[in-house]
């Protein structure tokens, strides 16, 4: 961290900050080199005519995205998100306000895209494009976790996200890009997940949670890697894999498709949920990560795709993947890239799925019993995870997205409260560390930035003594980890949905195994066999 | 014809052209400019009705920013409503002729004049008295506001105290600029004011934020159908891309074991 801040205090009531201009002001997250640049196409260090790329690069998004050219035009300066950001609040620095943000693009996009700003420049606020501007944007633009919560709020739903995608395209373009996010892509395009986790380390992985999973249990609950002809692939951020608390949240998958009795795989291949493309906004960069995953389920011969606890995994699954890769239905009959894949999966289901889906399901059906008093030391509350609640939906029917891990977290414990209305569902606060942010050079923005959601769980600590936050997102759950001992909360609180799931789950016991889980034991042999 | 007539006759169609024009430009790059991925905000609609219905809720009662923000709410509708009704009784000026009995409902519909320009007031307050407002907005913004405000200001004086203008002359200017039979228009000068900015809105409103009118309907986050895993949603750009790289595909994505 490069220099010393105050970790903000919760009050009673959230409260808009008055303004400190340039408290956030900085050289932004630690820059990325040649070395990850490349691999993604993008120059080594920032190239000589950058101001002639940067524009060009300008007018070729605006004529590529409609969400751009609109948003860029349609603001009025109302104001009416300017109080809506969590890292304004947090932070009380006015480029931190989604309109003052989005002006850092749009002065620009002014002065050389329309008339006004070209001939009236200080009229409309249109700026030049010179090396303060462009150090304003890597800053700023690296300070919006492209959570959509101002989206929700504008009169015109101009959502700062497409913009700050926009201005990371831009900065990559010229050769300025976040050492996180590229580094991670490179490793995910590549090996295949954010970790560089090559398959025989995941394969270890698996095997020794197996074995701690039925030393616990005696339970033989099987991690199955590469099994062709499985029913279910199962596509899950690579923190599950290792992270606290998220690897509970894959023994919680684990048992569920366990109990249900399908046989079900992951890829060694296509090991990450998370698609950090989304976050530097290449949709070429995303299709590339997003390809891995439809090439898996075609060799592996799957007919279900399903998502693990994930919130940027489950928008670019749910929202993108049928646009990128065809995962999804409905192609039309002249679209044989599409439908090659749409003839595999099986239609019945949705595609892709997320896990809280098929558990919530089980549960409709009575295919899974729980005992909820494992988890009566708790009193639990649920984040909803800002890309899961703005940008998806779950179920298929309206809103979703809200009731479904609802319904799965009150059906596996007793004691459950929502907090405050206006920080949750489709206002709920970003956990402070998404969209390219979870990365230690940029703590200050990040621990600011949770002030909103702390707030709001402090007050459901006091008045119902919440003891535990529920997430859905990798990377909700490592921001939550880092983040609540800086609020006087217990970093163990954070957990995921399928870890409470896991905890209350009553499991079948070997010896009444009845059919189905006999084929899933068969099946786990021939993954032996396989290696 | 007067040369004060002759000027604002002219002002009118130039302003017109430019409207039009700009407008048309406008919608036409808005309309050929795909929208590459779906990216609804909740609360989504599930269907092309919910997106009507939605648009029309936003179009109609601000409802996003009703939930944003209550005062910005009430002056922003007040205004928007206010100017709406004082167009439509503005109409009588452009009919041609004798009025037909309808207008009679649309008489008190000058009582909207005051919703106008309290909604006006209320903003230009808001925008100078709120401290993050005033940190986004640029001259323009301003201007724009009082450019309004003097309109309907000056609305108001000629329709509600004694300063009234001869509102026969005026709709004889009024329908001869749409009937091409021009004539002279009255030369008070808040009737002058008046139209000299009326006529300047009409050609600023392509080159500026008012493209906020057609933006609203062109906005994907407010008016895609949110049905991603039912219906494949592709554009023509990244269409060809995928049809030019479909060869290559193997080779990007490395062999498989």
């Amino acid at each position: 961290m490069a220099k010393d801040f105050e970790v903000p205090k919760l009050p009673t009531y959230l409260e808009i900050p008055e303004i400190n201009e340039g408290v956030m002001a900085g050289d932004g997250p630690f820059k990325s080199v040649e070395e990850f640049q490349k691999p993604l196409g993008f120059p080594g260090e920032k190239v000589e005519n950058w101001q002639e790329v940067a524009i060009n690069k300008m007018g070729d998004l605006k004529s590529k995205y409609r969400s751009v050219q609109v948003f860029l035009d349609a603001c009025v300066k109302c104001g009416a998100c300017t109080d809506k950001c969590h890292y304004f609040l947090g932070s009380s620095d006015p480029k931190n306000m989604p309109v003052a943000r989005q002006d850092l693009f749009r002065s620009v996009y002014r002065r050389h895209f329309t008339f006004a700003g070209k001939y009236f420049p200080k009229l409309v606020g249109a700026k030049e494009l010179d090396d303060a501007m462009l150090d304003d944007w890597y800053n700023y633009f690296h300070q919006c976790s492209q959570c959509r919560r101002c989206s929700v709020f504008c009169p015109y739903g101009i959502d700062t996200a497409e913009i700050s995608m926009a201005a990371r395209e831009v900065l990559d373009a010229v050769g300025v890009g976040q050492k996180y996010c590229n580094q991670i892509l490179g490793k995910a395009i590549t090996v295949g997940n954010n970790l560089g986790l090559p398959e025989p380390a995941l394969r270890d992985t698996l095997l020794d949670l197996e074995e701690e999973i039925e030393e616990e249990t005696g339970i033989a609950v099987k991690y199955p890697l590469d099994q062709k002809g499985a029913e279910i692939l199962l596509i899950t951020p690579s923190a599950d894999f290792f992270a606290e608390p998220h690897i509970d949240g894959l023994i919680g998958y684990g048992k569920v498709f366990h109990q249900d009795g399908v046989s079900w795989t992951m890829s060694s291949y296509a090991s990450e949920g998370a698609n950090f493309g989304m976050f530097i906004g290449s949709y070429d960069i995303m299709r590339k990560a997003a390809l891995r995953i439809r090439k898996a389920a075609l060799d592996l011969e799957v007919s279900r795709v399903m998502v693990g606890e994930c919130g940027h995994a489950w928008r670019v699954a749910y929202s993108f993947w049928n646009t990128l890769t065809g995962v999804g239905a409905g192609a039309s009959a002249s679209d044989e890239f599409s439908a090659k894949l749409q003839k595999q999966l099986d239609s019945r289901y949705p595609q892709p799925q997320h896990i809280i889906e098929y558990t919530h399901d089980l549960i409709q059906r009575g295919r899974l019993e729980f005992d909820k008093s494992a988890n009566d030391d708790r009193t639990v509350t649920f984040h909803d995870s800002c890309n899961v609640a703005r940008a998806t939906n779950m179920g298929g029917i309206p809103n979703g997205q809200f009731i479904l891990p609802r319904e799965v977290i009150k059906a596996v414990c007793n004691n459950y409260v929502d907090m405050e209305r206006s920080t949750i569902m489709e206002s709920t606060f970003c956990c402070g560390g998404g969209g390219g942010l979870l990365t230690d050079d940029l703590m200050e923005i990040r621990i600011k930035g949770a002030m909103p959601r702390m707030q709001a769980l402090k007050e459901v600590e006091k008045t119902d003594a919440v003891n535990t936050l529920v997430a859905i997102c990798a990377i909700c759950k490592s921001q939550f980890s880092k983040v609540l001992p800086k609020f006087d909360f217990d970093p163990y609180m954070i957990v995921s949905a399928h870890q409470l799931v896991s905890e209350a789950i009553i499991m079948d016991k070997p010896q009444t195994d009845d059919s189905p889980s006999e084929e899933v034991e068969e099946a786990s042999v021939e993954t032996e066999t396989a290696e | 014809m007067s040369v004060v007539s002759i000027f604002f006759t002219a002002l009118f169609y130039i302003s017109l052209v430019i409207f039009l024009v700009g407008m048309t430009r406008k919608i036409y790059q808005y309309w050929i400019t795909p929208a590459p991925l779906k990216i609804p905000t909740a609360p989504t609609p599930l269907t092309q009705t919910g997106v009507v219905m939605r648009l029309a809720r936003e179009v109609v009662l601000f409802e996003s920013l009703f939930k944003s923000n209550k005062w910005t709410w009430l002056f922003g509708w007040l205004f928007h409503v206010g100017l709406l009704l004082v167009l439509i009784r503005h109409a009588r000026y452009f009919w041609p002729g004798d009025l037909p009995e309808i207008f009679l409902l649309v008489q008190p519909f000058k009582y909207a004049a005051f919703a106008m320009v309290i909604g006006l007031i209320g903003l230009m307050g808001r925008r100078i008295a709120v401290e993050r407002i005033r940190y986004i907005s640029a001259p323009s913004d301003y201007l724009m506001l009082l450019l309004l405000l003097v309109i309907g200001v000056s609305g108001v004086v000629m329709t509600f105290t004694s300063n009234h203008t001869d509102v026969i002359m005026v709709k004889g200017f009024a329908s001869g600029l749409l009937s091409f039979d021009w004539a002279n228009l009255p030369t008070e000068v808040h009737f002058l004011v008046h139209i000299f900015l009326a006529f300047s809105l009409l050609a600023i409103f392509p080159i500026s934020k008012l493209l906020h009118v057609p933006g609203i309907f062109f906005s994907p986050t407010r008016n895609q159908v949110d049905n991603a895993r039912k219906k494949r949603h592709i554009s023509p750009w990244a269409l060809k891309q995928e049809q030019e790289q479909e060869v290559r595909l193997n080779e990007t994505l490395g062999k498989d074991e």
